[in-house]
């Protein structure tokens, strides 16, 4: 390793400094890495997730009667085909001048009237709705452009980690065709990310399994 | 930062691939429910942009009075045994998550949830409902209130039973940190049976049991346990990479 190692008994004082975390097993004492602390591992939402995860006004990424607002609403399905009734779909996206409401953002957060951003939705129902905006393009960070997109996030039970997806709109077919994502997937798997124009919206089913299993991301 | 990106002159942060080796895969084949739900194919790498680094900003505004103790409800108390549960929300650099959300939901003492899907012949207990909510304070710390929730059988396989678990959910700063999972109790006897702590690869097992915690014990009131959550910090590479995670 270059640069300087980290002395293993230099027990910041400073109590907002970086801490060993206090559960379980403790490490061997030496270090002989820069200090990275083992990530907490994922468990299963469970059959339960509604007790913990349920907000009144989690559809609502865009506030009711927001101007632009539109339902995104699909449906989530097993490798059987059959209607998953206990996921929870979690949405992420920018605002309509492509930013978003976050500190996070490097080019300072944005505040766009009636705009969260980010949603929640069970698919007891049978399928999940979202209350949301037509997000804006992104950089690439390879001076190209980012097509509009969500983010998606399922959780469920049977899925012992979050299953990770992103929105695209069908109608964006310039922007679609610039996208480095989309382009990196066989046109075949493309589609699988592809929203349909609906009567108040869009409509975007997640397979799980099958031929026409969604294209997952690894983030 | 390390492990940081360009876009367009804007620095991202670029939060750590976790090893497969030391995290939960989405299926397991001793988890029944995963067969027709867990993905069969590999996962494609997304690359980390605006919309992966960035993520809500969810706060107090989310936490009601009494959210953090789950032992009154209904103007009564919770049966069972009193347990503080504490901790604090990291990330994997070592540095505390302040103003972070932590949604927990739990069964009661007798093992049962207060859901129409639970109906297995335990007692409701009127005066809990298993739904807790907190915010990280500045040195990213947490803590609640509740009841020791009690084991409970499920149809995953015969006399099948979960070891006690507190469901937590957490968001950190960003999309690429959000995290779902459960807490169990140190020893449990049922960890050798139940496939739900054993698809955790067994070197990150440890991390997902809390600590008996004596220091923050109180006397004649409540036991305590300690467990603090790590989430994914920055990608520390001494490396320079390109725009896609390869090295240059």
């Amino acid at each position: 390793m270059s640069g300087s190692v980290p002395d293993p008994l230099d027990v910041p004082p400073d109590p907002a400094g970086p801490l060993q975390p206090r559960s379980g097993r403790r490490g061997s004492g030496f270090l002989t890495e820069p200090l990275r602390l083992g990530t907490t591992p994922s468990a299963t939402v469970g059959p339960y997730l509604a007790i913990g995860l349920t907000w009144a006004d989690g559809a609502w990424a865009a506030a009711e009667g927001t101007p632009g607002g539109f339902w995104l609403r699909g449906r989530v399905l097993d490798g059987a085909g059959d209607v998953v009734t206990d996921a929870m779909v979690e949405t992420w996206q920018a605002d309509p001048d492509g930013r978003f409401p976050s500190p996070e953002d490097p080019r300072g957060p944005s505040s766009y009237p009636g705009f969260r951003g980010y949603a929640r939705a069970s698919t007891l129902s049978g399928e999940f709705a979202v209350h949301t905006l037509r997000p804006g393009r992104l950089p690439d960070g390879r001076g190209g452009l980012q097509a509009p997109h969500v983010d998606v996030s399922v959780f469920a039970r049977g899925l012992l980690d979050r299953v990770v997806t992103r929105v695209y709109l069908a109608d964006e077919t310039e922007a679609n065709a610039e996208d480095a994502v989309l382009r990196s997937l066989p046109e075949d798997r493309r589609a699988t990310l592809l929203a349909t124009p609906a009567e108040d919206g869009y409509r975007f089913d997640v397979h799980l399994q099958g031929d026409r299993e969604t294209v997952f991301f690894a983030v | 930062m390390t492990g940081t990106t360009s876009e367009r002159g804007l620095r991202l942060p670029r939060y750590l691939r976790e090893d497969a080796a030391q995290r939960t895969p989405v299926g397991f084949p001793g988890y029944r429910s995963t067969a027709l739900r867990a993905p069969l194919r590999t996962p494609v790498d997304l690359p980390h942009r605006l919309t992966e680094v960035t993520g809500p900003v969810l706060g107090e505004d989310r936490v009601r009075p009494g959210d953090a103790d789950l032992t009154l409800r209904n103007g009564g108390e919770a049966i069972g045994q009193r347990i503080l549960v504490h901790g604090r929300v990291l990330d994997s650099d070592g540095r505390p998550v302040p103003g972070a959300l932590v949604e927990v939901w739990q069964a009661n003492a007798a093992g049962r949830y207060r859901h129409v899907v639970d109906n297995w012949p335990a007692p409701l207990d009127p005066h809990f409902d298993g739904l807790g909510r907190v915010v990280t304070d500045s040195l990213g710390r947490y803590e609640f209130l509740t009841v020791k929730p009690g084991a409970y059988p499920w149809s995953n396989h015969h006399n099948a039973w979960r070891p006690a678990h507190i469901h937590f959910s957490l968001f950190g700063r960003a999309f690429t940190q959000r995290l779902v999972t459960q807490m169990y109790f140190p020893d449990d006897p049922l960890f050798g049976q139940d496939p739900i702590y054993n698809s955790i690869p067994a070197a990150a097992r440890h991390r997902a049991v809390s600590r008996f915690s004596l220091e923050r014990t109180q006397d004649d009131w409540a036991l305590a346990f300690e467990w603090d959550v790590v989430l994914r910090g920055s990608e520390q590479t001494p490396f320079e990479t390109d725009d896609d995670g390869d090295v240059a």
